[in-house]
């Protein structure tokens, strides 16, 4: 499907009711330009962005979990110093998309409320375990791969403080999946359990992160709306093929079989042709039924919950400071 | 990292750094085996703190707390990479050679760093007396007449300046903060304290390392005089009565740091033939 150039699918319901302030929202939005804070803003773009900036934020904190647990096993010091920084690094993204939603008027602990209440949605890639090694290499290659073919187009996003927080995080992400790929690199290059380790990691992630760009563009209900807003670039299944394209020639690099039978270049369409997508699946893990759903809630809850007496210890900390500075 | 801390509130680091500041040690000349051995000292001190406090990522109490743990474990294996780098060069091992097929008796970690992280309130006490141990260390160790430990040290003081800080400011926020945060500060404080004393004792290695060396006794007077008045501030006694045996010098090791070199180093020694 080909984009419209001037995203102006949704006609505001009537012109002669439109206001001036909604004109100049209107106006911003076909001159291709940020809408920043200050600005009004139709609710359903406010409600639309706090929804996606805020999972994504959530995502970004769910997903030091899978990683996260290799920190104390990683297999030499230079790959553990390299893990936690790249984990870090999520964390550090989080808080800025955190930042970002708070510009939209939702208070960062309501947003910790949904997630560990189970009522926020983040990426379902998360809810896979990490058992091996390998995981640490396909997550960066192909996990943190993802992520940038989504990312990337987000950097133009129209809300200014998404745009500039996906910046800053997208130049982050090319390193995660550059160490990825090392590390796949290292056990292909490595010996035979090695080798066999990193296949096997990569047949367990290869279609969870085909499944990170969302469903197809037949079954993507609010992609139009956001589309014509400036927030979404490009559709769902466009993204999907730009990642595998990306992958097929790093794949052959690594040694690597990507685990779809079907995957073929598609000479007149110029695009890879690939095997059926398993939606079941999806919605499964989507409605919390994955293999790591409930592990991944009950670490935040815990988190959360022992790190309450230090929050408070630190807020009771700084209202006595502040009235010592007063008196 | 220091760098980035200033720029950033809570230490934000790039993967790229990381590699960095792997190699400090590259042109250095290779350590005699007594210099080697102190080496391992304060290598296997920085590991073993790293391995324990890489533990809390995803689990602290705030996402900064998160990120300024991560940064503080960060810096520590640095510097554990470049004085395990160099002390391995005499014997022809490598840091992982090292720092993965060691068993307990050959750590020469205090005890200290292997304590367990208990709440929050221990990691910050524990974090406390380090952070002022190490920075007081890396000060006087600055002027060594070995190039390549100075070279260390000058670096890692800078880092173990900001990890002081850090402990500090949370010493006096869990001191001052809630009743239940003074009562958890006040038993974390005098689990920890216990393992002071084992940083300050001269083992006989330290004779024959004059002028390389620092002499652990002279440190404990600027160690305390550190200490003392934050927990003054904080409103804090100096914890009194049990004192650790230590050891940790010539391989005597708490119950902790078995299960920690267990988990540190199953994967490595699961494929004796692999490179990562
Ligand atoms: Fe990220
Ligand atoms: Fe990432």
């Amino acid at each position: 499907m080909t984009i419209p150039p001037v995203p102006y699918a949704i006609a505001p319901e009537s012109t002669d009711t439109v206001s001036a302030e909604e004109q100049q929202f209107n106006d911003l939005i076909a001159a291709d330009s940020r809408i920043e804070p200050r600005d009004w803003m139709p609710e359903g773009y406010r409600k639309t962005l706090i929804r996606q900036i805020s999972q994504h934020a959530h995502s970004e904190i769910i997903g030091m979990q899978p990683e996260g647990n290799w920190i104390t096993r990683a297999p030499s010091l230079k790959r553990k110093a390299i893990l936690l920084a790249k984990v870090q690094d999520e964390a550090g993204h989080g808080l800025y998309l955190y930042s970002a939603a708070q510009t939209l008027g939702i208070s960062r602990d309501l947003m910790t409320e949904q997630l560990i209440a189970g009522k926020a949605r983040y990426s379902s890639i998360f809810n896979y375990p990490s058992p091996t090694w390998a995981d640490m290499g396909s997550i960066g290659w192909l996990v943190d791969g993802a992520a940038i073919c989504n990312q990337v187009p987000l950097c133009r996003a129209s809300y200014g403080p998404y745009g500039r927080a996906m910046v800053r995080i997208c130049k982050e992400e090319s390193f995660h999946q550059r160490q990825g790929f090392e590390i796949l690199l290292e056990l292909m290059n490595g010996t035979p359990a090695q080798r066999e380790m990193a296949q096997e990691s990569v047949n367990r992630w290869y279609w969870p992160a085909l499944q990170m760009f969302g469903p197809p563009d037949d079954d993507s209900p609010n992609s139009a709306q956001s589309m014509a807003w400036n927030i979404k670039r490009f559709s769902n299944d466009e993204l999907r093929q730009r990642f595998v394209g990306m992958l097929v020639p790093q794949a052959e690099v690594l040694g690597v079989t990507l685990p779809d039978p079907d995957l073929r270049w598609n000479e007149e369409k110029g695009v890879y042709d690939m095997g059926e997508i398993d939606w079941t699946e999806f919605h499964e893990v989507l409605a919390g039924r994955g293999p790591a759903n409930a592990r991944r809630l009950q670490r935040r809850r815990d988190a959360h919950n022992e790190g309450q007496w230090v929050r408070e210890a630190a807020a009771a900390y700084a209202a006595k400071q502040a009235v010592k500075a007063v008196a | 990292m220091s760098d980035t801390i200033e720029q950033d509130a809570y230490g934000h680091v790039d993967v790229d750094q990381v590699e960095l500041s792997a190699e400090l040690v590259e042109a250095a000349s290779v350590a005699s085996h007594d210099v080697a051995e102190y080496a391992l000292w304060l290598g296997d001190d920085s590991l073993v703190l790293a391995q324990n406090l890489g533990w809390w990522i995803s689990r602290a109490p705030e996402l900064e707390e998160d990120i300024a743990l991560g940064n503080i474990a960060l810096d520590l294996i640095g510097h554990a990479r470049s004085l395990l780098h160099y002390a391995g060069a005499e014997s022809d091992r490598t840091e992982d050679d090292l720092a993965y097929w060691r068993d307990e008796p050959q750590w020469r970690s205090a005890h200290l760093f292997e304590q367990p992280n208990g709440d929050f309130a221990h990691t910050i006490a524990r974090q406390f007396i380090a952070a002022h141990y190490l920075f007081e260390l890396y000060s006087a160790l600055m002027e060594s007449t070995d190039a390549t430990l100075a070279a260390i040290a000058a670096k890692a003081v800078k880092e173990v300046d900001y990890h002081r800080d850090h402990s500090i400011q949370w010493v006096l926020r869990l001191a001052q903060g809630t009743e239940e945060s003074r009562r958890r500060m006040i038993t974390g404080l005098s689990d920890l304290w216990p393992f002071v004393e084992e940083l300050f004792i001269d083992e006989p290695l330290i004779d024959r390392l004059e002028g390389v060396a620092v002499r652990p006794s002279t440190l404990e007077a600027t160690v305390l005089a550190a200490m003392l008045p934050v927990l003054a501030e904080a409103e804090l006694e100096v914890p009194r009565g049990f004192i650790s045996s230590g050891g940790g010098r010539r391989g005597d090791h708490s119950e902790n740091l078995g299960p920690l070199l267990a988990e540190m180093q199953v994967l490595a020694r699961a494929h004796p033939d692999a490179k990562w």
